[in-house]
This record gives C-alpha cells, structure tokens and sequence, in this order.
C-alpha cells in the first residue's frame, strides 16, 4: 500500500513538469513580441520597453525559465499587470469562495445523487426509476445561469429567505457564510447530481447482475444491506471517477454560477485575467488548475485501492 | 435420519415456472415433482435448458425477478410451504433452514469483501452470535472444509484464493448455520478433477455428520455415479425419470436417460494407436514460455508457463495433451500456432522452424495450422454471417471468391450444416452448430494440423459426442495431424491415438493412450486418472 501510494505520488512530478513548461511557453509561443500582446493596441515603445524588462524578456529563454521556475518553487508566481499585486496573494484570495463552492456542491451532489442512483437501479425500469432519470435528463438540460436565476427569484425576491448574491467568507461566522452558499450550491448540483445519479445507476445495475449478489440473497441478506454492502461498494469505482472528474472541473469552470451570484472566486479572476491579458495571472492560474486536476486524480487513485482490494495488487 | 414427522425436508410438486411471452417455450420448468429426504443427495441431472437451475431457485426464491415466476405447484420445506412464505420469512429461511451453493466460485464471492467477512455475515444477518463468537465460529467452519491457516484465510479476498479455496468458503458458508437443505448448483463444474475430488468428499463429509438433505445440480454422471442417493433426469422444464442412483445407471428407463448414459466418453481407450509410422505434421522440440511481469516500481514476476516441452504429432494421429488450469496446456497450443510466441525452442512444421519467423515470412505457414477454440459463442464474430467467416480465410490466401464460397457450402455439409446456413448469423444456431461451423472455418484453410483447445467443454454431453466424432471423421478424411487440448480424460480416452500430460508447464509423461490410462507411470498421472469422477461406475 505505501509503494503504490509513493509509485503514484512520484509519477505526479513530470505530469507537473511538463504543465509548468508549457505555462512558461504561454507566453511566448503567441504571435508576435510578447510584451507588445500584454501592453495591448494603445500602448507606446516606452510602455512596451518597460513591461519586457520587468518580465525579464530580455533575457535569453534558459535564464528566464530557471528565474521563473524557481521563483514558481517558492511561491512566487509574480507580480500582476493590472493591479500590481502578488499573483500569489490575488489567487489565495479567491481560493476561500471558489473552495467552499466547490466542495459544498460536491457534498449536496454526492448525498443526493448516489441514494438516487442506487433507488432507481433497484427499481430499473418501474416508475421510480423512469421518474428520476426523467428528472435528471431534465436537470441536465436546463442551464445553471437559468436555473440560479429561478432560486433568487423565489428564495431570494420572493420569500426572501436568503441573500440574492454575495459571498461572506468563513471568518466572519458560519451563519452568513452558509447562507450566502446555499443557492449557489443548489444551482450548481442540480447538472452534477443528474450526472452522478446517472452513473451511480449504470455501475450499480451492472454490479446487481453479478452472481454474488445472487449468493448475499441466498443468505438472507436484507436488501438495505444488500443494496449498501454489495451493490454499492464494488459499484463505486466508476463513480468515483466521474466525482473526481466533477471536482476538477467545479474548481476550474464554476464562471458562470460566480457572475450569477456574484461571488469573487478563481472563476471571475480567470475571466478577468484573460480579458486583461494579465498573463502572470492566468500563469499562475493554469499552474493551480493543473495542481487541482493532479492532486484530484491521486485522490482518485487512491479512493480506487481502498474500495477494491483487487487494484492494491 | 428422516424428520419427526417422517416428511421429506423438500417437497416438490408440480412444480411449473412460466417463461417470459417472447421465449421460445411456454415454460422452464413444467409439471415437476420430486423429494428430498434428509440425509439423502439427490441429482438432479440434466443438459442446459432442460430447467434444472431453474428449479433449484425456484426453492430459494432466487429466480430472477420480473424473468420468472412460479405460476403452479407446491414447494414445500419441512412441511411449510415456501410460496405462501412472505418475502420476509422467506428470507429468514435462507442461509438459516436452506443454502445454496453456486457454480461459478470466482464470481460467487464479492470482490470487495474479505472471505470472512462474507462468511460472518450469514450470523450477522440472522442476529447469531456475539462478535467474538462469529469471528471463532468463521474460522472453525474454515477449518471444517480443510482451508489452510484458517486464522490468516478469513481476512484474504477472493482474488488471492484459488477456485478450489474460494469453493470452500462457499461450502463454509452455506453450512454456517447447518440448513436443513442445501442446494449445489454444479458446485464442481468450474473446478478442475482433482479439486472437484476433494471438494465433493468435503460435501460429503459435511452432509453425512449433519445428516443434512442436498439437491445437487449437475450434468456431469461422472459426478453423479460418485454422490447421489437418488436421481433425477430433467429435458426440456420435465421430469423424465427418476430413481436411485444404481437403477438409474445401470438400467435406465426412458430413452432420453439412455441417450445421455450412451453419450459420456469411456474411460477406456478405444484407439488402436494408429498412424505411428507416418510422417510427422508438427514437431515441438524444448519449446519455453516464460511470461514477465512487473513494471517500474513493482518487483518483476516472471512464470514459467511451459518449460523445456517436446513432442511429435504425426500425420493422421490425435496427440491429446492433458491437464488442469494452469499446466500450460493452452498456452502450448498458442504458442504452436503461433499466436504467441515462444521463448525458446522449434516449432517444425513439415520440416521448417517457425517458432521465430517474423510475420511475412510466417504468413504461408498459418494457412497449413489452423485452430478450434473452445468457447464457440465467442469465437464467432457475431456481426459477420457464416459465409463471410468461412470465406474469408481462403480469400485472404487469394482464392477466388467463387471458389471459396464452393469450398465453405462443401464444408458446411460436411460438417452437417445445409447450405442455407450461409447467409445466417452466428446467434441463430446452437453451440453444437457453431463448433461445427468453427470446425469448417478451420478446415476452409486446407490446413495439415488441426489445433482443438478444449472444443467440447462448452458443449453439451449428447452434442459434445456428436462433435468428437465429427472430428474423429475429418481427421481420417483429410489426414489431418490434430493436437486435441482438454481437461477432460474422458474426452481424451475417445479421441487420441496418443497422450501428452502436462503439470506445472511440463509434460509429465506421454505415450499410446492405452499404456497412459491402462498403467499410468508418473505419480500426476495416477492422481489426475483417480479423480475421474464416475470411474469404474460409467
């Protein structure tokens, strides 16, 4: 167990090497001079002259990604164009809202979905099953801006029970930051929650096929137990993996959920970034994406080994 | 050892379980009655379809819902009739008054809890014990049906077990909490002979210190002259005869009964060891596979799965090489065919070494070795019709179209196929059929050895017969040099002129079948002969 921990820890560095390489090349694989993209249409020599010498482009490229991958070694991912903050500082501010939004829809999705998953194949094909795989084709279709929308109109507007936008962070008390949460988190499980629901469905319909399912019957297994122990165990290896999957992208592309209820995570800055062609930020962005998509992963690998013994090998 | 009131433990009465509309018959199991006492094993023997599994989870409740349904007769346990039990009683009843037993012990255990775990859960599930009892109790039960270090067993999963082991846990399951009947559903069928030897002894065993009752299902009389009590012969969802055991063997009654007992091979040889002085087709000389594992990070696992083998088969002569799971008899065959390659040794065919040719050079000798593989419903592609399968090996040799399509409708009604056949699917014949059509596949390419890795182990006993014999005839026919790969030293018997047996990636000891099954040399030998089931009563 510790060897296949440390094999799939160890196999994380080049996958990291090479994502650090290509933000690097970010930069300087566009067309044209790189600080002239950054200065943008309106700019003068002297603007220009100034942004290349403070991102150290007049250097040659070996000096200049030995600077910036040692500077990115010890935290500092430089310094933003715009607004002349740490990249560093402005991403770990915006870390908080897009966690808390994240792992909150993750936790809703995953107590919702997988008893809804595991229902509706037990009951595959009745009515219990056709209603919820109709709703989640639903909840699929229907877009997450449209969807938010609705919840602030009723919850928000007209019954008033919750704030229609904002963030508070945790710090200020638990009370405000729940509640803030809530409609987001709700808008954005509905998509995630038809997903899971869905996969959870297929894996444990397939796992109630099984002949030892048929041997738990044959002693008399309660079907809660049956339907928990041996259906739903050996049936969570794929679900997992789409969890995982979910998780990546929720960190990365909650945008839309963020504008609708205005909460200043990772999402907005990104758009913000790329609209202000802020390159050490979107750098320093891609940099914690590909961090989160390779530590989800690992996580991944490693929930895999748990729940089947047959992958500790 | 019958019940207080003198009963049965199960009664079966008119028994009649309906198939869904669109199945090809109205009923899997029509009209069937029979009982079993305590301390009685009764088979219940039939080939597939004839509604024996059917009948076996009928009794537990077992069939597969919304599938099957019971829609007449009686059932009854101890004297309680089972289809009036609700859903809940019913499933106090099993594990705790009746068991069951499956096939297929490599799926029959969940892959993601430990063996004991599994175990413990049959006390668990009934409210029995206190936790330190049960963990005793698990390994006690371990202990009763010969695990090995019973106290590390319980906490393995079933991936680390062999079949025979994890078949064992099954027994240990099923007679946790001592039922009154325990129903095996061909418990062996999976398991290679001298496993299956020992396993039936511990059923056995088991059963008589318990006096318990067993419904044992099986379509192997090898099985059934070794256990039963009593007999009873199903086709087609009836009952066709039934009796005890030496009646049913040695004086049966209907036809059917009579085909069956006619169909399962002699452990005699009945070869005249032939063709010893033709030519040899295929010589193998010290040929070794060695397959290794490991990676980067993970110490490399090397197995020898055939080491240092040699033999000769000759023109018209079956060579049988026999084994168990793992011996390497398979992966002789493919290497031979080249479908892997060997690690060391010659391959002669008509003289020339292919063991290490690279493809192009290789491709004229592949027409001239052909093979037949043991599964036929999944050594046909299902989306291609007979005549597209049949031609296309000729016509990949350039035999014109026209041509090819003469030779497939000449092979088909060698093989007993008609000619309509040709444009029809794999899906729409019988297992039989499709090994013959494999059979014809095979011969389409004029080969000059024919490779047959276990051909009738999926097949039926009545069809396996029919299908022996139509190799024994195509053989004769076409001068064929056949290496026959199976388990079955029954199968061996009828069709070799000569015997290989492999243990462990090594042939143990070879010669004219006769002097192999009449006076086995090697100590593997005599054990694998005296694990026939059914010998000296078939």
């Amino acid at each position: 167990m510790t060897g296949f921990l440390l094999q799939r820890l160890l196999a994380t560095i080049p996958v990291m090497a090479v994502v650090a390489v290509v933000v690097f090349l970010l930069l300087h694989l566009g067309p044209g001079d790189p600080a002239a993209v950054i200065a943008g249409d309106y700019a003068t020599p002297e603007d220009i002259e100034r942004i290349r010498d403070r991102l150290g482009l007049n250097e040659p490229l070996h000096v200049q990604f030995l600077t910036w991958i040692g500077q990115v070694l010890t935290g500092d991912l430089g310094i933003s164009i715009f607004s002349n903050l740490p990249v560093a500082q402005l991403i770990a501010q915006r870390v908080e809202p897009t966690l808390a939004l994240s792992l909150g829809t993750l936790l809703v999705t995953v107590v919702v979905a997988v008893p809804l998953g595991v229902a509706a194949a037990w009951r595959a094909g009745a009515w219990l099953d056709r209603c919820l795989m109709g709703g989640a084709a639903l909840a699929f279709a229907v877009p997450v801006f449209v969807i938010g929308y609705i919840l602030i109109y009723v919850f928000a507007i007209k019954l008033a029970w919750l704030p229609v936008q904002g963030y508070s962070p945790l710090a200020d008390g638990a009370g405000p930051f729940l509640r803030h949460l809530v409609l987001p988190v709700v808008a954005l499980s509905f998509v995630f929650i038809a997903l899971i629901a869905r996969v959870t469905r297929a894996s444990v319909l397939e796992v109630l096929g099984e002949d030892y399912i048929r041997t738990a019957r044959a002693k008399g297994v309660t079907t809660f137990r049956l339907l928990r122990r041996h259906a739903l165990r050996p049936a969570l290896v794929p679900v997992v993996t789409v969890i995982g999957i979910a998780f990546a992208l929720l960190v990365g592309g909650v945008v839309v959920t963020e504008s609708v209820f205005n909460i200043p995570g990772l999402g907005r800055l990104t758009v913000d970034s790329v609209l202000r062609r802020d390159y050490p930020v979107i750098q320093g962005l891609i940099l914690v994406f590909s961090a989160a998509y390779v530590i989800t992963n690992l996580v991944v690998d490693l929930l895999y080994s748990v729940l089947d013994p047959r992958i500790r090998g | 050892m019958t019940s207080a009131a003198g009963r049965p433990v199960l009664a079966i009465r008119d028994l009649t379980v309906a198939l869904p509309m669109d199945a090809e018959r109205a009923h899997a199991v029509e009209g069937v009655s029979f009982d079993v006492e305590a301390g009685e094993i009764v088979c219940l023997v039939g080939e597939s379809g004839s509604g024996k599994s059917v009948t076996a989870q009928a009794v537990l409740g077992l069939l597969p819902p919304g599938q099957l349904r019971v829609t007449g007769g009686a059932i009854e346990l101890e004297g309680e009739d089972l289809r009036a039990a609700p859903a809940a009683r019913l499933r106090s009843l099993r594990g705790r008054a009746m068991a069951m037993i499956f096939q297929e012990p490599m799926t029959a255990l969940n892959p993601v809890l430990t063996v004991g775990e599994q175990v413990r859960e049959v006390f668990v599930t009934h409210g029995l014990l206190s936790p330190a009892e049960r963990r005793e109790r698990v390994i006690e039960l371990f202990r009763s049906v010969q695990l090995p270090e019973p106290e590390r067993l319980v906490n393995t999963y079933p991936h680390q077990l062999s079949g025979g082991q994890r078949q064992r846990v099954m027994i240990a399951m099923a007679f946790a909490l001592e039922p009154a009947l325990l129903v095996a559903d061909e418990p062996t069928t999976a398991l290679d002979v001298t496993t299956q030897a020992r396993i039936l002894e511990i059923m056995r065993t088991i059963q008589r210190a318990r006096g318990s009752a067993v419904l044992f299902i099986t379509h192997d009389f090898g099985v059934v002259a070794d256990i039963a009590d009593r007999v009873v012969v199903m086709r087609t969802g009836k009952v066709v005869e039934q009796g005890p055991r030496d009646a049913i063997l040695k004086s049966p009654q209907h036809p059917y009964t009579r085909m069956l007992l006619e169909a399962v091979p002699s452990l005699d040889p009945d070869a005249d060891g032939g063709a010893s002085a033709s030519a040899a087709a295929l010589e193998v000389r010290n040929l070794s596979k060695t397959f290794a594992g490991g990676g980067w990070f993970r110490r490399g696992r090397t197995v020898e799965a055939v080491r240092d083998v040699s033999l000769v088969v000759r023109k018209g002569e079956t060579l049988a090489v026999v084994g168990e799971s793992g011996s390497g008899k398979s992966t002789l065959a493919r290497c031979a065919v080249r479908l892997t390659r060997a690690s060391s040794g010659e391959i002669l065919l008509a003289g020339e070494d292919i063991a290490q040719l690279e493809a192009g050079a290789l491709r004229p000798y592949r027409r001239r070795i052909q093979m037949v593989f043991q599964d036929p419903f999944r050594s046909l592609n299902p989306r291609r019709t007979v005549a597209a399968a049949l031609v296309e090996g000729p016509v990949n040799y350039g035999v014109p179209g026209p041509e090819a399509l003469a030779r497939a409708k000449r092979l088909l009604g060698l093989v007993g196929l008609g000619d309509d056949a040709l444009g029809r699917y794999p899906h729409q014949f019988s297992g039989g059929q499709r090994q013959r059509i494999c059979i014809a596949r095979a011969l389409a390419l004029e080969p000059d050895v024919l490779i047959a890795d276990e051909p009738v182990s999926a097949l039926d006993v009545s069809v396996q017969a029919q299908v022996l014999d139509l190799l024994a005839d195509v053989r004769e026919r076409f001068e064929l040099a056949m290496l026959f790969i199976t388990h079955d030293l029954r199968v061996a018997a009828q069709v070799a002129d000569r015997v290989a047996v492999m243990s462990k990636g090594e042939i143990v000891e070879t010669g004219p079948v006769a002097d192999v099954f009449g006076s086995p040399q090697h100590p593997y030998s005599r054990a694998l002969l005296a694990a026939a089931p059914g010998r000296g009563r078939l």
